[in-house]
């Protein structure tokens, strides 16, 4: 309205000052659907969990009733899950969720470089939308549903053991299947994409007359490579390992499908508190904590490519 | 092979598909002789170029750098370095890093790389510009970085495509004498590749003038401009003048063209092949080209009658556009030495006569 007002309205002093105004307004209105999705579908649920995570677990899963207030406060019984979530019993758990996401991306990085090398620089063009439509048509079929087509493939009876089986290579069926072995391959099939796009993205940008230039310049394909095409997509590898880590450090699903007793993660500990244990607030709190790290991991990205923008803008 | 030759291309042809980029191209480039590709977009300069630097492989026919076939040597072990179009610095290396990138791989020390990057940096006065990142420069400071990075690796034979296509006309022409005479005072060899046939006279010793994917003429740069043995070439060169005459007679090296000019044309038999009778087709460059009031018959002139189509002012020049009776367009330059006026002694519309000096009669190669 007081838009339409100056352009239609005479040129007096407050039109010229609405004028001004609305620039400054409009980012604001534009950014409001964001925050409406980040407050009630991010922010919201993170302070209920918050909140929660100093709770006590009630009888029937519920949460207690605190008493006294003061003396709850006080006497640090409030901290008691975050106590309680660094126990020694745990420890296992968490290392193991850390270096299986750490192994998970790195496998990851190291089959989507080639990939996403390939398409975005050797394939030729008219095949690049196919290839790039191959990375991403598993997005069709639900996770769950792809997981589960791994048991078919890697259990006693399963794709791989029968056909080894059929041409003779072996005598018993292996176990590929409930260990942490099926659990990687799990995590790196289902995290592939998420690697493969940044990649492409910035391999895409690359200028290839740069590695002319480099080829020119006296180096083979592996220094142009490291001195060339590794720092110019290093973007491209860095926004891939937050893509693959994040979601490997908190997967569930993967290890509870394929993963035996002994390969149980974070992910896991967490869905048990709420589905099984029915210690919610325990939950919150490890749950929380798991946030606050892959926060931290957030903000060194982010602090990381501000950097780097500043940098190209020298 | 001599002593002399730099490069050599033999029998050299491009194909992409049915599509011959360069065809059958033969050549040879002098040590330390600046040597231009000229030609439009799309005549294979570039890519001939670009087989030199080993960016492209040739389809057939060899190329040797000094003695030494490099047919199929990748870029990385040639003993030639490129100025890229782009310039192609590291966006991610500073300039001195950018300098000293090839330096790595011929064995010298640290402090001897650095050297040489500081001494190359400072042959193309970019001093003090060491630490700055190439988004940081401008444009003709990035071809000088550029041009600093080729130069540190001491090629044998410096390749440089179109390397002032991005600068601003007056950076332009001061560059291109800044080039020519690094390139005398180094006694490098340049191959350089242009579409600007101004650009080619102004730095070089020789030019091939390319068309389709083959050479066209290679001569002496003021050779081709003043003698185009083909209509091509004098029409890239800026001489679209055509006539169309018949050999009348041949005698001692002369030979007599006769046509529609007022009388026939002396000029030396440049070939022998020429035959009475035969027809001949010849240019004459529009600064030759005089227009005149009446036939010109003063020191053995000749000329046509024409009637006056356009004249336009551009400043050095004035070019007037006229058509001959047979329906050629001629183009005719007059130098602007005089103050302008609205009105001169010849009007849009009228009849006049051109007229040239035989001398200045420029015979196209006899095609059979």
């Amino acid at each position: 309205m007081g838009v339409k007002r100056t352009t239609t309205g005479t040129r007096t002093g407050t039109s010229v000052k609405e004028e001004a105004a609305t620039p400054k307004k409009a980012p604001y209105l534009l950014i409001t659907p964001a925050w409406l999705v980040i407050g009630l579908f991010f922010l919201l649920p993170l302070i209920f969990i918050f909140v929660i995570s100093f709770g006590a677990r009630g009888t029937y899963g519920g949460l207690k009733p605190i008493a006294d207030w003061g003396a709850y406060l006080l006497s640090g019984e409030f901290l008691a899950n975050y106590r309680q979530s660094l126990e020694p019993l745990y420890w296992p758990i968490y290392w193991r969720s850390f270096w299986m996401a750490v192994v998970t991306t790195g496998l990851c990085l190291v089959i989507s470089y080639p990939i996403a090398y390939y398409i975005a620089i050797i394939a030729p063009a008219r095949w690049k939308n196919l290839l790039l439509a191959l990375v991403v048509i598993p997005f069709w079929t639900s996770f769950l549903i792809r997981t589960y087509a791994w048991v078919l493939i890697l259990r006693t009876e399963g794709l791989i053991n029968t056909v080894l089986m059929q041409a003779g290579l072996i005598n018993a069926p292996l176990d590929l299947l409930y260990n942490e072995f099926a659990v990687m391959v799990g995590l790196v099939y289902g995290e592939l994409p998420f690697m493969i796009l940044p990649l492409y993205a910035s391999l895409e940008k690359l200028d290839l007359t740069l590695l002319e230039a480099s080829s020119d310049l006296g180096a083979n394909h592996p220094s142009t490579f490291w001195r060339v095409t590794v720092p110019l997509t290093m973007p491209g590898i860095v926004a891939g390992i937050v893509l693959v880590f994040i979601p490997s450090i908190g997967q569930f699903v993967v290890s509870d499908l394929l993963g035996g007793a002994k390969s149980m993660l974070v992910g896991n500990l967490i869905q048990n508190q709420f589905a099984i244990a029915r210690n919610k607030p325990f939950g919150s709190a490890i749950a929380f904590e798991l946030t606050a790290v892959v926060l931290l991991l957030l903000l060194a990205y982010a602090w990381w490519s501000k950097k780097k923008g500043q940098e190209a803008m020298l | 092979m001599s002593e002399s030759i730099s490069v050599e291309i033999q029998e050299v042809s491009k194909r992409f598909g049915d599509f011959a980029a360069v065809n059958r191209v033969s050549l040879t480039i002098q040590k330390g002789e600046f040597f231009s590709l000229l030609g439009p977009s799309g005549c294979g300069k570039t890519t001939l170029l670009r087989m030199i630097g080993g960016f492209e492989l040739p389809t057939e026919g060899r190329i040797l750098i000094g003695d030494k076939d490099v047919t199929h040597l990748p870029p990385y072990k040639r003993p030639v370095n490129m100025v890229f179009q782009s310039y192609a610095l590291f966006p991610h290396l500073n300039v001195i890093d950018n300098v000293a990138f090839g330096l790595r791989y011929r064995k010298l020390s640290s402090s001897a790389a650095q050297q040489k990057a500081r001494d190359s940096l400072n042959l193309v006065r970019m001093a003090g510009y060491e630490d700055r990142m190439p988004g940081q420069l401008s444009g003709g400071q990035r071809q000088r970085v550029a041009l600093a990075r080729a130069l540190a690796m001491e090629p044998e034979v410096l390749l440089l495509d179109e390397p002032l296509g991005a600068l601003d006309q007056k950076l332009r022409k001061e560059v291109q004498l800044e080039l020519k005479n690094l390139q005398k005072s180094l006694g490098l060899t340049f191959v350089f590749v242009t579409h600007d046939q101004e650009e080619a006279l102004t730095m070089s010793d020789r030019i091939a003038v390319m068309n389709q994917g083959r050479v066209e003429q290679l001569d002496a740069s003021h050779h081709v401009f003043e003698y185009p043995k083909t209509e091509f070439v004098a029409q890239f060169m800026g001489a679209p003048n055509f006539f169309t005459g018949v050999v009348k007679s041949i005698a001692e090296g002369l030979m007599y063209i006769g046509g529609r000019t007022d009388a026939d044309i002396r000029v030396r038999a440049s070939s022998d092949a020429w035959r009475p009778e035969d027809p001949i087709r010849f240019v004459v460059r529009p600064e030759k080209l005089d227009l005149r009031t009446k036939s010109g018959t003063s020191d053995g002139e000749v000329s046509i009658e024409v009637t006056i189509e356009d004249r336009v002012y551009q400043g050095v020049n004035t070019v007037w556009v006229v058509r001959s009776d047979d329906g050629e367009r001629y183009f005719i330059y007059e130098q602007n030495d005089r103050p302008f006026q609205e009105s001169g002694r010849f009007r849009v519309g009228g009849r006049a006569f051109m007229s040239w000096n035989p001398r200045d009669t420029v015979v196209m190669e006899k095609t059979s």
